[in-house]
């Protein structure tokens, strides 16, 4: 696999491109060549440590969006068995930005389901990356309906630009397919685990957003509108992207401060696309420690917890 | 570069004019300020609703004497420090001086034809309507009243949409609001949506869209994105009507479009249906 590199891992670029190919390449048994190595080696942990110890909100931005990303079918590839993919919203068509089915986790079966983005030119369009109509947001209701009913705890994965901005989405509804989500969600009688896995943008991503647990990755973004499109509107200017990341306060850890989500899921190291087994391991331990946790809770409880979580969340002060 | 150049300060006449007359943005009559608002600020010659401040509405769609405002006191505070060209909290005291509100909606207790219900209503010259902590409160407060009291819910939205400066927070304003609503919902308690010109974004996309009745003003601008920002995406021209209130009607989106001068005589007829 062709391995991607974003602007500020240039200086890692190098050195990794030029260990890799002494490692295939070079003869092993010469020692100037196993001397470079073993100094390479040293460099590029060195190098890693810091490009990625002290990351801003920018730079996670671009994370979040890397292509070579794990995104929701990995994840569910990875980490749930026995998936059998459901698709169509039974009105209008099947949309591929949205993704879900029923499957096993952890020998018990759920709901999982999640917003889609592409890794190729074609799929990317295929998928609209990761932005849905409003067919998807209601065949996620859908799924999620289909839980309740069977009594199946529900399990989404946030990642996706935004709701996309077009004219047939708002023609068939695109604001009534999100508010929908958002109110129907807030009172299924199952525990509901959701994972921001790469892009939170804004309504079309709190369209299946609504749950028991909020849990985020280290460098996943999660903001009311992207830096590009706030730095547009507030800084008429569209390449203030990374000031306005800094501003909005997007990343993990804002969001953990904001008391916004319940739990950071650490990422190996460089992001999760430099191990997609390793990430797949530590998702699957949050998401199942936390579902077993709601598992046996009363419904009555789980719902007026649920309620609290989004009822205590804003800021203001009462003269 | 345009030819006429609009001149800085308007001149001492030009003031004057201003003071006494209206321009119809639709129709470009030149309307007596006074005769535009005994017509409720809609154009006599082409009937386009100017948009009206939330004190007005109250005025025109309450019982007189029956609106009993609550939650006065709640304040936005700015958690995250926001700053961009200007900061938020400037933002804040220039808009609470240009309206003088604490933030973008009033709540309260009326009656419409000696009906009780709880409402709200949008004061868009607050920072464009946006949704932000107070106005999510405010709303989630009066729906819970409502439940309290067993009556329904009206909200007249005119909102660019979720409040940037307000960061997250702004965002889970439309859970917060969407759960309260989902609590009436359970309860049987009617909710009236009454979209304005405009309403777009996280406004459209929680409350806006969730009325048991959803009504629009004639003309009104209602969407989830800006025409600009699809016009942008797609690259190509908008329908026309596009986004408009008769365009959402057409296309199964509301369930009616209410001239102002009929809303107040509507939302009681409503409000007698359902309730008894």
């Amino acid at each position: 696999m062709v391995r991607h590199y974003l602007d500020f891992e240039k200086p890692l670029r190098e050195l990794e491109r030029e260990y890799e190919e002494l490692r295939r390449f070079a003869p092993r048994d010469d020692p100037r060549v196993s001397a470079r190595i073993e100094k390479l080696e040293k460099r590029i942990t060195k190098v890693r440590e810091e490009t990625y110890a002290q990351l801003t909100p920018w730079q996670r931005t671009q994370l979040s969006r890397h292509i070579d990303r794990p995104h929701t079918l990995d994840y569910i590839r990875m980490i749930f068995e026995d998936f059998i993919e459901l698709h169509g919203d039974r009105g209008f068509m099947d949309d591929p930005a949205m993704v879900g089915g029923l499957a096993r986790l952890d020998g018990e079966a759920v709901v999982v389901l999640g917003h889609q983005k592409g890794r190729d030119v074609k799929e990317m369009g295929y998928r609209n990356f990761g932005m849905s109509h409003p067919e998807g947001y209601r065949k996620a209701l859908r799924i999620m309906e289909l839980g309740v009913r069977f009594n199946k705890p529900i399990v989404t994965m946030i990642d996706t630009p935004g709701a996309y901005p077009g004219v047939g989405a708002e023609e068939r509804g695109q604001a009534g397919a999100i508010a929908h989500n958002l109110r129907e969600m807030a009172a299924f009688p199952v525990p509901i685990v959701v994972v921001v896995i790469g892009e939170g943008g804004s309504g079309g991503a709190l369209a299946i957003g609504v749950g028991d647990r909020i849990l985020m990755m280290e460098n996943a973004i999660y903001s009311v509108i992207s830096p590009e499109g706030c730095a547009a509107i507030l800084w008429r200017d569209g390449t203030k992207g990374p000031l306005a990341a800094e501003a909005l306060k997007i990343t993990a850890a804002d969001l953990l401060n904001l008391e916004v989500i319940d739990e950071i899921i650490p990422e190996p190291f460089g992001g999760a696309h430099r191990d997609y087994e390793g990430a797949a391991a530590t998702v699957k331990e949050a998401v199942v420690r936390h579902l077993r946790e709601r598992k046996d809770v009363p419904v009555e409880r789980l719902l007026a917890e649920r309620y609290q979580r989004f009822r205590r969340m804003g800021s203001f002060l009462e003269e | 570069m345009t030819w006429f150049k609009k001149k800085e300060t308007p001149s001492q006449e030009e003031k004057a004019i201003d003071a006494l007359w209206s321009k119809c943005n639709v129709c470009q009559e030149i309307i007596y300020k006074k005769e535009l608002e005994r017509n409720l600020n809609v154009c006599p010659k082409c009937s386009y609703h100017f948009p009206i401040q939330a004190q007005k509405r109250l005025a025109i769609v309450t019982d007189e004497g029956s609106f009993k405002e609550l939650d006065r006191a709640l304040v936005p505070v700015d958690l995250i420090s926001f700053r961009d060209l200007k900061r938020y909290s400037d933002r804040l005291r220039e808009a609470q001086q240009k309206t003088g509100l604490k933030d973008a909606f009033i709540t309260g207790r009326c009656e419409i034809h000696q009906l009780p219900a709880m409402v709200g209503v949008f004061e868009f010259d607050f920072l464009g309507g946006s949704l932000g902590s107070v106005v999510g409160e405010k709303i989630a407060r009066m729906i819970e009243k409502a439940i309290d009291e067993k009556i329904g819910a009206i909200i007249f939205t005119s909102s660019g949409g979720a409040r940037m400066q307000e960061g997250i927070l702004s965002l889970m304003q439309m859970a917060k609001t969407s759960a309260a609503l989902s609590r009436l919902r359970k309860e049987r308690l009617p909710y009236i949506s009454v979209l304005t010109d405009p309403t777009t974004g996280g406004v459209t996309a929680s409350f806006g869209m969730l009325g048991d009745i959803i009504l629009a003003e004639p003309g009104a601008l209602i969407g989830f994105a800006g025409p600009r920002v699809i016009k942008e995406t797609i690259k190509a021209d908008l329908p026309p009507g596009f986004q408009r209130a008769e365009y959402l009607l057409t296309h199964g989106m509301i369930d009616l479009i209410v001239e102002r001068r009929r809303l107040k005589e509507t939302l009681g007829k409503f409000l007698d249906l359902l309730y008894h």
